[in-house]
């Protein structure tokens, strides 16, 4: 007869306010312990399905760059490779400050969390910056996606690189939009003092994310700007 | 004995104490905003019953159009739309999310003990994706119609007029609800076990819904990015699948199957699901090989990712890449005969009950063995360059969507009926419905084997008068089939207004969702259940006997 364990802090519904249950625990989870690893597993099924999605497009780059190497050869030396750099180092940084503001939650470092946060947020503008000028440069030039490309002087068949290169980095600028989106997120519920030693889990999966970002950025960099 | 079942009496005085159900609350509002998987899975229910009820009769009209040879009810285009909403609508409004999200909302956290899914509020997000999607889609039926096919082949889906941007970005934000749904299913079976609840005593409907979460998860986003490329490609004519543009339309396959053939397995393992649950259930009986069935399911998912090729055998791959695609194909097999083997050995020697879920699961052991078997000539090179294209390949993809997985769904339905509304159904309606079903479904499909290996082409609105009498047929036995549907719908639907309550536990289960109150309670259980046995160790099963085996 040992079932139906009863303990008390089990009855979820009545047990808001309960000591036992903590505000921050949602009525369903019996302990912060399974709160959080509930969570952080649901963060590595999204970054797996995060991954196979961008699979899609590197898959496509394969196909395609198999088919046009000298296009591929060609065009990419109309990027610019040093604002390519730039943003790698930029993205670099802020995965840094994140993993830092990461540490700060935990340990509960209120002050230390949020400047982690505005400066991985301020690096993450800053990218999106570098990038709006490096559009604004492509479509002075006529290199339009597919059939809108008009440009001049790139052998083969560059609609389909300039195709490729801002399908593959506007669905990452995409995604760091979102980052700053979820970061500034985190960072309003971290000025109202809401994480802790306890309850961290927001910060870590958005970092979590913010990592993914920032590898998907380590690949499409040396894939579309240095070809060889 | 200690079994499960001392959970009954624990739970029981406190039931009555608290009374009360989850469907005690009223107004719109407490439904939109629920956070209650039981709620949240009823409304998919009602919304996948509207779709199937509109895909169904577009069905209805295909074949109606086919009862003769020349074109009569409709003209070509008209028929084209006919057809490819009737896929598009009963792939990804109805049998993709059919039993996951329907039963699998409703069922999983109860069968865990749990007070809910891991993630309540995204399981909310999803259905609100899910509705979302669908609106896109029924726009692009309202607005300029869509003549694809469910495949969306290029390059005819990025030459043709018809409203594939619309279809596409529905299915599209439709595979943000698969993806999310199957994440939160996964996280809760790993996370929200109530203590006792082992992995090898988890209900085979999890073992099943778990490997169905994983493929939802890992595939579904290789359907959006190659829907998201599709829409690009149509739109600004970058080059990646428009052989005009430069592009390639063979990739589109490669990465249309690459999802949509994991994606069938999303469509039937759910189904194995809740047939292992019926069979042994209804037949009183240990389940048989209960873990070659849980493995099988995570074998299917795992080798289902590495067989898109087969629907390629005529598209121009390559001669090896088509045979190690065969050969993978046949793998298959034997994961799913393990299965079916395993079903029929349940019900030897069982006590048998001919109730409607268990008539709805012999129906679906019959079509499910044809389809599965019809497979392997597809699957074979030889004779898929004969049959591809053709009524053979409808029929058997009817065998198993059709007679497998809805099949599944009805008979689960049925089953898991009682406990969801507190209400008990006619087993006259129900039986009969199950036995039109099963004359009516083969009526429809045996015929369309026959004149698919004889040569008929799919997605003609007319054709040669030598298949005159096997169309009537299959068109007559549509007819039917509608019929015991609509008596199985009818069935469930008036069981709502009739007086009949169900008991507790009208089937004597032992899994756990058997043992709160009917219908459950908003918070599932009172106080934290626990088990100290498998889901099938019913109590009239002889366990001194079964350790002499073991
Ligand atoms: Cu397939």
């Amino acid at each position: 007869m040992s079932t139906s364990s009863h303990a008390p802090a089990a009855h979820g519904h009545d047990a808001h306010g309960h000591g036992e249950h903590p505000k921050f625990l949602a009525h369903h989870f019996y302990t912060p312990e399974q709160q959080l690893t509930s969570a952080k597993l649901g963060m590595w099924l999204f970054l797996a399905q995060e991954i196979l999605f961008f699979g899609g497009v590197f898959m496509a780059y394969i196909a395609l760059r198999f088919f046009y190497p000298g296009t591929f050869l060609a065009a990419h030396e109309h990027l610019n490779k040093l604002a390519g750099a730039a943003n790698t180092i930029i993205l670099l940084t802020s995965s840094l400050t994140m993993a830092l503001a990461v540490r700060a939650a935990q340990v509960g470092n209120k002050k230390s969390l949020i400047n982690n946060l505005i400066w991985t947020i301020l690096f993450a503008c800053a990218f999106m910056v570098i990038k709006y000028f490096e559009y604004s440069a492509k479509f002075e030039h006529g290199y339009l996606p597919g059939k809108y490309y008009h440009g001049h002087g790139i052998e083969g068949a560059p609609h389909v690189f300039f195709g490729l290169y801002f399908t593959m980095t506007g669905l990452h600028g995409l995604h760091v939009l979102i980052g700053i989106g979820v970061l500034a997120w985190v960072l309003i519920r971290a000025s109202k003092d809401e994480f802790g030693p306890q309850f961290y889990a927001p910060v870590e999966n958005v970092g979590l994310y913010w990592h993914l970002v920032d590898l998907i950025w380590i690949f499409l960099f040396p894939l579309l700007y240095l070809v060889r | 004995m200690t079994t499960a079942t001392d959970t009954i009496s624990a739970g029981h005085h406190e039931a009555e104490s608290h009374g009360g159900s989850y469907l005690d609350r009223k107004g719109v509002l407490s439904w939109i905003f629920t956070l209650d998987h039981k709620r949240i899975g009823l409304m998919y229910l009602g919304a996948v019953s509207l779709f199937f009820l509109i895909a169904g009769l577009l069905a209805v009209a295909v074949r109606y159009e086919l009862m003769t040879a020349a074109p009569d009810l409709v003209d070509g285009n008209t028929y084209n739309k006919l057809f490819t909403l009737h896929g598009a609508i009963m792939v990804f409004l109805v049998i993709i999310p059919s039993i996951p999200a329907s039963l699998g909302n409703f069922v999983l956290p109860l069968m865990l003990g749990a007070k809910d899914v891991a993630f309540p509020r995204l399981n909310l997000l999803s259905l609100w994706i899910y509705f979302f999607g669908a609106s896109f889609m029924v726009y692009s039926i309202l607005d300029k119609g869509l003549d694809t096919g469910w495949t969306f082949y290029t390059p005819y889906s990025t030459s043709t007029s018809t409203a594939v941007i619309s279809a596409t970005t529905g299915a599209f934000i439709l595979g943000f609800s698969s993806i999310l749904t199957g994440l939160n299913f996964i996280v809760t079976i790993h996370k929200m076990r109530a203590p006792g609840v082992t992995w090898t005593r988890l209900p085979l409907f999890l073992w099943a819904i778990y490997s169905t979460s994983v493929i939802q998860v890992l595939a579904t986003p290789v359907l959006a990015i190659t829907l998201l490329l599709l829409i690009i490609e149509r739109t600004l004519g970058i080059g990646i699948f428009d052989p005009a543009m430069g592009g390639d339309p063979v990739l589109f396959q490669h990465f249309f199957w690459f999802y949509s053939h994991p994606a069938v397995y999303i469509m039937i393992l759910p189904g194995f699901g809740v047939i292992s649950e019926l069979v042994t259930v209804h037949s009183r009986k240990h389940i048989f090989g209960y873990k070659a069935i849980a493995l099988s399911s995570l074998a299917i998912a795992i080798i289902s990712f590495l067989v898109w090729g087969h629907h390629m055998f005529v598209s121009g791959q390559s001669e090896l890449a088509s045979a190690i695609f065969s050969f993978l194909t046949f793998a298959v097999a034997v994961p799913t005969a393990i299965k079916v083997f395993s079903w029929v050995a349940t019900l030897y020697k069982g006590s048998i009950h001919y109730n409607t879920p268990m008539c709805y699961a012999l129906v679906f052991l019959f079509l499910f063995t044809i389809g599965g078997l019809t497979g392997i000539f597809l699957g074979t090179l030889s004779t898929d360059v004969h049959l591809h294209d053709t009524y053979f390949v409808v029929a058997h993809f009817h065998y198993v969507m059709m007679g497998g997985t809805l099949i599944a769904f009805v008979g689960g339905l049925f089953h898991w009926w009682p406990k969801m509304t507190g209400k008990m159904y006619s087993e006259f309606a129900g039986k009969l419905s199950a036995l039109l079903v099963f004359i009516g479904f083969n009526l429809t499909f045996f015929p369309q084997f026959i004149m698919g290996s004889q040569g008929m082409p799919r997605r003609y609105h007319e054709y040669l008068p030598q298949y005159q009498t096997y169309h009537l047929w299959s068109s007559i036995g549509s007819f039917v089939l509608a019929a015991g549907l609509f008596i199985a719908g009818g069935a469930l639907f008036f069981s709502l207004f009739g007086s009949r309550k169900a008991e507790k536990n009208p089937w004597g289960g032992i899994s756990l969702e058997w043992e709160t109150t009917t219908p459950p309670h908003e918070h599932n259980f009172h106080g934290q259940p626990a088990v100290n046995c498998g889901p099938y160790d019913f109590p009239e099963i002889d366990h001194t006997q079964e350790k002499a085996h073991a």
